[in-house]
Formats: structure tokens, C-alpha cells, sequence
């Protein structure tokens, strides 16, 4: 089956972009220098094509209830206009995907799922709509989605609209007028930057981004790819669906189980996969397996996805999940689950690196904290 | 960036020069350091190690990967470029030039390409 091409694919070869194929998408995975692009987001702004994000909109009188019932978290209890970092885990309680929920109006939501799950996130909604009134709509093709990532993005977007940014918080969303194009504007991200999204017609991509392009262009925007997405979410210490999330894991063994509303007031209090979740909360409160954590190292070798982690003494405690050399600290970081009594901030322990043990030490996550 | 016709070259993207006194200098192309993207570590055959054409002799890690680094001869290492240990990036910069990885002692090589016919298979 040849790749999805997103709207703005024409411009990213005009651009060189070196493209990868990404969970079924012909992809930018860089422009130039990743480590470039990447410092560009933490100093000045990037330019993201973030097309292959599957957008599910869900709208009717009881869209909040289908939400609350499908989904971990209390939806219905969002503002219009607000956003949600949420999940949707299987009757088991296992992760099927991690979400961002808008509420676009009184009685619609749109909900963004990861590119690789979006059919999956779909083909659930779909299913346990049945009995609401409300409808499931694929809108994955009515989207292009483009993201300015960066400390100067308010100001890029600000010289493009009149749309109030001072007043959009995060995790808030507007209908808005950009470039003269009519969008979604979300004070949303996924690189620990302050940031924008605009979700817009495709028709609409080509225009939106060569006028972000200039706008931003004084104040050093660059174009970005999915390599340094993947750096910048890794420094913020942002899960990732098939490296920190997977249908193996809870919500509770990621250390994201505050996403999960036991409080929720509709159905009865009842969503799919309450009852596997309250014994994963039980069991993390009381006796944690293992935890995610971060790791730093002070070689030049970098710790990746799938390395074991080890004791001091060689035995094995662990597993990596993502890793990279971090552009902004200057040294290699990883996250990983570690066995719970070498999970403390401090301990000495080591990654087999192809066979070499390479000492690194457990921190705190996030590795990057952006200043307000 | 071309590929200068005074190298020959491997399939598995390494560049040698014609030998002086039997040795030839060794690198990776820009072909390779593009397509690795931003190189962060390099780990190199060491001085009297005797190494084989077409086996691996080293590494290359980028933010995004690592790979193996082929040896496009056979023999015995007689000068490693640590400058190149020390900034890696300098591979993505001047893989042709400054960052060159390795001196050998050639006893043999593997098949070997001229600057057109890597041309041709690179664009193949």
C-alpha cells in the first residue's frame, strides 16, 4: 500500500525534507539538521506537519456521556473550548491510545488520536456509542494539522490574527481567523514549549504554513520534523504510544493514573475498563511493579528503546523505552521501567548497551522544564 | 554533495584513497552522513588492530540510530583521526575532508567503486 501524502507534501520536497514513512504517512522526518531544528523549538519557534494526527469528531446530546463512558477521563465535566489530555483503555484496562479531547461546542468534542491508532480509537468510539445519542464521525481527511512550537510561536501566531492569544489558556482552543483562513487554534504541543495548533481545512495547509513561515521567519522560525518531535516530547518527559504506552500497560503502571476519573457522575459512574482499573490503582498504591523514570548518562553511548536496564551488579531491572541524545542537557537521556526499589531519583545503575554496561543514573522526569 | 572522483568507493557507503606506501586514508560518504542524520558518537577500529574487508570495525550512532561501520580493506590500522572521537559532528560537516575515521595498511579491499558508479548506485 503506498503512504498517505498529507496536504503539505509538495512543499516539504520543495523544501528537501528528507521524508520517512510514518504509521502509514509519508512523513517529514527532517529538513536539515535535526539537532538544529530541535534547538530552533527550545530558543525560537519550529514549524510542525502534524497532518497524520487522527482527528474523530463526536457530536449530539449525549457526545459528554459517549466520551465519559468510552474514555478514562470525566469529559462531559470540560468546558466548551477547553482541552484534555486523556486515555482509552480496553475492559481489561490495558491502554488503547492516549487522546486529546476539545470540546468544540456544548454538544461536540473532537477527539485527536495518535496516527498509528487512530482506525483502532475509531472503530471503539464507534462501537460503544451504541445506546447514546450521539454520532461518531472520521474527520481524519477534514484536518490538516499544523503546530508553531517554541517561545516565539505567541508572537508568530499574534502577528497572523487578531484572535485573542492573551486569552488563550493552555490546553484552550478558539474558533479563529489566521492568515485570513478560518481555524481551530489550540494552545496545545507535544514539545514542552509554549506553543500553538491549527487544525484547518487541507485546502487551506499550503497558504497557513507559508504564511506562518513568514511571519516567523524574522524571529528564526524553522521548519521541523518528526525527529526532533520525538527529542523535544522525550526532554519533557512526554509519554509516547508504543514506547511508554501500550495495550500491556494501565494508565496507573505509566504514573499517568490521575487521568483516570473514578469521580465521573455520568453512567452511573461506570466506563469501559473501571473495574481492571480500580484493581491497577489498588495494586500501584500498595505494591508497584515497576515505575517510569528517567535516566541520564554520563557516556557518549545512547541508551534506546529495548536496552536492558541493570543493577550495579548486572542484574537485569528493567527496560528502556525511549532514548536519544538529548540536544538540550548535551548528553544521551532515556526513559524507562525500572524495578520499584531502584526507581529513586539518584541510584546508580547501567544500561547494556550492546553488551557494555554504561553506567547512567536514575532522575526525576521531566529532564526539561521550560522557564515561565 | 558530489562525490570526489579521486576516492573510490564501497556499497556500504565507505570512501579509501589510493594507497601511499601501502596506506589509504577511509571515511563514510555524505551520502551516508546525510542519510544517518546528526551523527553524536563514533567508536573506532584502534591503532595495530587488523581488520577485514566487508566485516564491521566500528560504529556509528546517530540521534536516531546506530549502524555498524564497515572496513572497505584488509589490514592492519595505523592511524585513527581522534579529532573526529571528539567533535562527531564533524562527520555530517566535512565527511570528505577533516573527518576522515582511519589509516590501513592495505593488504586488500573489496570490490571498489569509482565516483560514477557509487553515483549510480546511490541514485539506483
Amino acid at each position: 500500500m503506498s503512504p498517505r501524502l498529507t496536504a503539505l507534501d509538495a512543499l516539504h520536497r520543495s523544501l528537501g525534507a528528507t521524508m520517512t514513512d510514518f504509521a502509514g504517512w509519508d512523513m517529514p522526518l527532517r529538513y536539515g539538521s535535526e539537532r538544529e531544528e530541535h534547538l530552533a523549538v527550545r530558543t525560537k519557534a519550529g514549524l510542525f506537519d502534524l497532518s497524520h494526527m487522527g482527528e474523530i469528531t463526536v457530536t449530539g446530546p449525549q457526545a459528554g456521556e459517549l466520551l465519559d463512558h468510552a474514555l478514562v477521563g470525566f469529559i462531559s465535566a470540560l468546558g466548551v473550548l477547553r482541552a484534555r489530555y486523556t486515555m482509552i483503555c480496553r475492559e481489561d484496562g490495558g491502554i488503547l491510545d492516549d487522546l486529546i479531547v476539545y470540546r468544540t461546542g456544548e454538544t461536540e468534542y473532537m477527539v485527536v488520536a495518535n496516527a498509528s491508532n487512530a482506525q483502532v480509537v475509531l472503530d471503539a468510539l464507534t462501537e460503544r456509542a451504541a445506546g447514546f445519542d450521539a454520532v461518531v464521525r472520521d474527520d481524519r481527511d477534514a484536518y490538516a494539522l499544523i503546530a508553531v512550537q517554541g517561545p516565539e510561536a505567541n508572537g508568530i501566531l499574534a502577528s497572523v490574527t487578531d484572535a485573542d492569544l492573551p486569552g488563550l489558556k493552555y490546553y484552550a482552543l478558539l474558533p479563529a481567523t489566521v492568515a485570513d483562513r478560518e481555524v481551530w487554534l489550540a494552545r496545545t504541543g507535544y514539545t514542552g514549549e509554549d506553543g500553538f495548533e491549527v487544525f484547518c481545512a487541507p485546502a487551506d495547509a499550503e497558504h497557513l504554513w507559508n504564511a506562518l513561515t513568514e511571519a516567523g521567519a524574522p524571529v528564526g522560525l524553522v521548519p521541523a520534523g518528526l525527529s526532533c518531535r520525538d527529542t523535544l516530547r522525550l526532554e519533557a518527559g512526554m509519554p509516547l504510544y508504543g514506547h511508554e504506552l501500550s495495550t500491556d500497560l494501565t494508565p496507573f503502571d505509566a504514573g499517568l493514573g490521575r487521568v483516570v476519573r473514578f469521580d465521573k457522575t455520568t453512567n452511573d459512574g461506570e466506563f469501559v475498563g473501571r473495574k481492571a482499573l480500580e484493581a491497577a490503582a489498588a495494586q500501584a498504591e500498595a505494591n508497584p511493579p515497576r515505575k517510569l523514570v528517567g535516566l541520564v548518562s554520563e557516556g557518549k553511548r545512547v541508551p534506546r528503546a529495548e536496552y536492558d536496564v541493570v543493577s550495579v551488579d548486572g542484574t537485569p531491572i528493567g527496560r528502556i523505552t525511549s532514548g536519544a541524545p538529548s540536544p538540550t542537557l548535551g548528553k544521551p537521556i532515556a526513559i524507562a521501567y525500572v524495578d520499584a526499589a531502584h526507581a529513586a531519583p539518584g541510584t546508580a545503575v547501567a544500561v547494556d548497551v550492546r553488551g557494555k554496561h554504561e553506567p547512567v543514573e536514575v532522575v526525576a522526569l521531566p529532564f526539561y522544564k521550560r522557564a515561565r | 554533495m558530489s562525490n570526489p572522483t579521486h576516492l573510490q568507493y564501497t556499497e556500504e557507503h565507505e570512501w579509501l584513497t589510493e594507497a601511499v606506501d601501502g596506506v589509504s586514508t577511509v571515511g563514510i560518504t555524505a551520502h551516508a552522513a546525510d542519510a544517518l542524520g546528526d551523527i553524536v558518537y563514533v567508536q573506532l577500529p584502534e591503532v595495530g588492530d587488523t581488520v577485514t574487508a566487508g566485516e564491521t570495525c566500528g560504529e556509528l550512532e546517530s540521534t536516531k540510530s546506530v549502524s555498524d561501520l564497515y572496513s572497505p580493506a584488509t589490514g592492519e590500522i595505523v592511524e585513527i583521526n581522534q579529532a573526529v572521537i571528539d567533535d562527531p559532528a564533524s562527520v555530517n560537516s566535512d565527511p570528505f575532508g577533516d573527518a576522515w575515521l582511519y589509516k590501513v595498511k592495505v593488504e586488500a579491499t573489496d570490490k571498489l567503486l569509482s565516483a560514477a558508479e557509487y553515483d549510480a548506485f546511490i541514485k539506483a
